[in-house]
């Protein structure tokens, strides 16, 4: 049983302010990571600002930030939901290029994009529900199960374009070019705006509906979650699913930017995402997390390779200066839930 | 006294270990039946088939005020009216107070969007006239993993509380318990009785089941070893056939041999 260190010295002041006192350091403590987070975030980026101000003051390197950090923040987002059920994805790079196989196997057939399109977004599902069924029904844990199903869905996309690029040019004349990769006033990017409309929906569901209640609760303590009615399973299942959905979309925007697809797209999000997602303060053992520690946390990472090359270092920097920076953070981190928790 | 709840020859195994064998037991409208059992007598396997947590084999039945029940669920059985303070408590350590009051059973509209408002305005309300909490380092946005044994306690109880139960089970609900808190969750079995509820109180300690309840159940390796009113007989005597029924398992037969 931890102590309150503010009771002793707080009894002398008058009741009133005793409990204001008590709700502020209680808001602190609550979002003691949060609040950590921001704070780091802000200071690597003065920092670069600071070093090279000619870089980090010019729409240029926001437009690119904007542009290629929705690639793996996108995937953190349900990611974390995972994790906060106390499971892993690690399979989200091969479903990545496994919904965009599916489009084309669709597109190739019907001639229709849109059609190809949500080929591709239930193809993601898919994979997503395989591996929550894997994962629940089984019982293999998450993270053998899920590279076990990497390795099956590059194996399906290899198989089915034999290997094979393919250009995407039909994609142009349809709406969903603009509407996933366009700019909206010609300043942002959709992928941008994308990426912060599915944080929101994330956000809220997280937060303010049963699913996200039921979440942290089966990731807090399964079992306790299982003895009070809590659908344990199915929870685990949608987040899987979510993370098949979402990996699939982003896959598909990737291709589409590029009006491209090689079927190796994915490779080289896996540790971004997940370094998004526990730099952003969400537990791996479960039932800690938030949507907005995984935002910040993508960006940190987005932020820092720029950095560095525009502060004149040589790139070979970014690796060390990405280890620093996470073994740090999440050693903070510990640090502040045996403080606070 | 009719019978709230019944069951019928339940029997439960785990593959190859029979936990339950054709149990039959029953508790009355407004009875406070005390099961008592060494570990492993199938006394927490038998709370977990009431509450839907554990389905029994084929050829169980369950008996709810007169009606079978096909298919008991956890959900199912809230809805009944059973509500269970579970040895392990089942709560979640990382959650605020408030989550875990509604934990399973959380306060949404049609589309499942939680009423935050209200569960936290429900849960300050419960803390000062249910669980006892005064301190204001205590709100319903703390996490319960700073809580004490006699305060997680509290919440557990609290929680079968508040949802109106009709049958309401303890799973040793003194464990870890200081001797304040130990009377605290006593009082609380009789405010059942008066509350006109019905309650199975599991516990090791005879001390403790003994005056507040009106039969007691002896569980023994899977199965009924005995029951009898409490009327019938004084704890002295009570003590010594537990102790009988740990010798040879049944307290009956060999009652009657003695006598």
């Amino acid at each position: 049983m931890e102590t309150h260190p503010m009771n002793s010295t707080a009894e002398a002041k008058s009741l009133s302010t005793t409990i204001k006192a008590k709700g502020i350091s209680r808001l602190l403590r609550k979002w003691s990571l949060q609040i950590a987070l921001t704070i780091v975030a802000i200071l690597i980026w003065a920092f670069f600002l600071w070093r090279s101000p000619n870089t980090f003051n010019s729409y240029d390197i926001y437009n690119s930030l904007m542009l290629t950090t929705p690639f793996f923040a996108l995937m953190a987002i349900p990611q974390t939901l995972v994790i906060i059920v106390k499971e892993i994805d690690l399979s989200f790079p091969s479903v990545m290029a496994w919904g965009v196989a599916a489009y084309e196997l669709v597109y190739v057939a019907t001639h229709n994009v849109w059609l190809g399109f949500f080929a591709c977004l239930l193809a993601g599902l898919l994979a997503g529900f395989l591996n929550g069924l894997v994962v629940v029904k089984l019982g293999i844990p998450s993270l053998i199960a899920t590279i076990g199903t990497q390795y099956l869905w590059r194996g399906v996309v290899m198989v089915t374009t034999n290997g094979q690029g393919k250009g995407m040019i039909e994609v142009k004349s349809t709406l969903l070019y603009p509407l996933l990769t366009g700019k909206v006033a010609g300043v942002i990017p959709m992928e941008f705006v994308w990426t912060i409309i599915i944080a929101a929906i994330a956000w809220f569901f997280l937060n303010r509906h049963k699913f996200g209640a039921h979440a942290y609760l089966t990731g807090d303590n399964p079992e306790s979650a299982r003895l009070m009615g809590v659908n344990v399973n199915r929870t685990k299942i949608i987040a899987f699913c979510l993370v098949g959905l979402v990996s699939a979309f982003a896959g598909f925007m990737v291709s589409e930017s590029l009006l491209f697809f090689w079927p190796t797209m994915g490779d080289g999000y896996l540790l971004n995402t997940l370094a998004s997602v526990f730099l952003g303060g969400t537990s791996v053992f479960g039932g800690v997390g938030t949507i907005y520690g995984t935002v910040l946390g993508a960006f940190v990472i987005a932020i820092i390779n720029p950095g560095i090359v525009a502060a004149g270092w040589l790139a070979y920097w970014t690796q060390l200066i990405y280890g620093f920076i996470i073994v740090i953070s999440v050693s903070l981190q510990a640090l502040l839930r045996r403080r606070f928790v | 006294m009719s019978d709230l709840l019944q069951l019928k020859n339940v029997s439960k195994t785990f593959g190859e270990v029979a936990a339950l064998r054709d149990v039959n037991f029953q508790v009355g409208t407004n009875e406070i039946v005390g099961l008592l059992g060494d570990n492993g007598a199938g006394k927490s396997t038998l709370v977990k088939i009431i509450t839907g947590y554990h389905q029994p084999d084929a050829g169980g039945q369950i008996i709810w005020k007169g009606k079978k029940i096909e298919h008991l669920s956890v959900p199912l059985a809230r809805d009944l009216g059973v509500e269970v303070v579970y040895q392990e408590r089942a709560l979640a350590d990382q959650q605020t107070l408030w989550r875990n009051i509604f934990l399973g059973r959380e306060l949404t509209n049609r589309w499942g969007l939680l009423d935050i408002k209200t569960m936290t305005r429900e849960t300050r309300k419960l803390m000062s006239t249910v669980m006892g909490f005064t301190s204001s380092a205590v709100s319903p946005e703390s996490t319960v993993g700073t809580f004490s044994g006699g305060e997680r306690q509290g919440v557990a109880i609290t929680r079968a509380l508040y949802f109106e139960a009709e049958l309401i089970i303890l799973d040793e609900p003194t464990m870890g318990l200081s001797l304040s808190e130990t009377k605290k969750c006593l009082d609380f079995v009789e405010g059942i009785k008066k509350a006109g509820k019905s309650c199975i109180f599991i516990d090791h300690n005879i001390f403790h089941v003994y005056p507040v309840v009106d039969r007691i159940v002896v569980l023994d390796r899977g199965t009924v070893a005995g029951q009898f009113m409490k009327n019938e007989l004084t704890l002295d005597e009570l003590i010594d056939r537990l102790y009988r029924v740990a010798q040879t398992g049944s307290l009956e037969q060999r009652d009657q041999a003695s006598q």
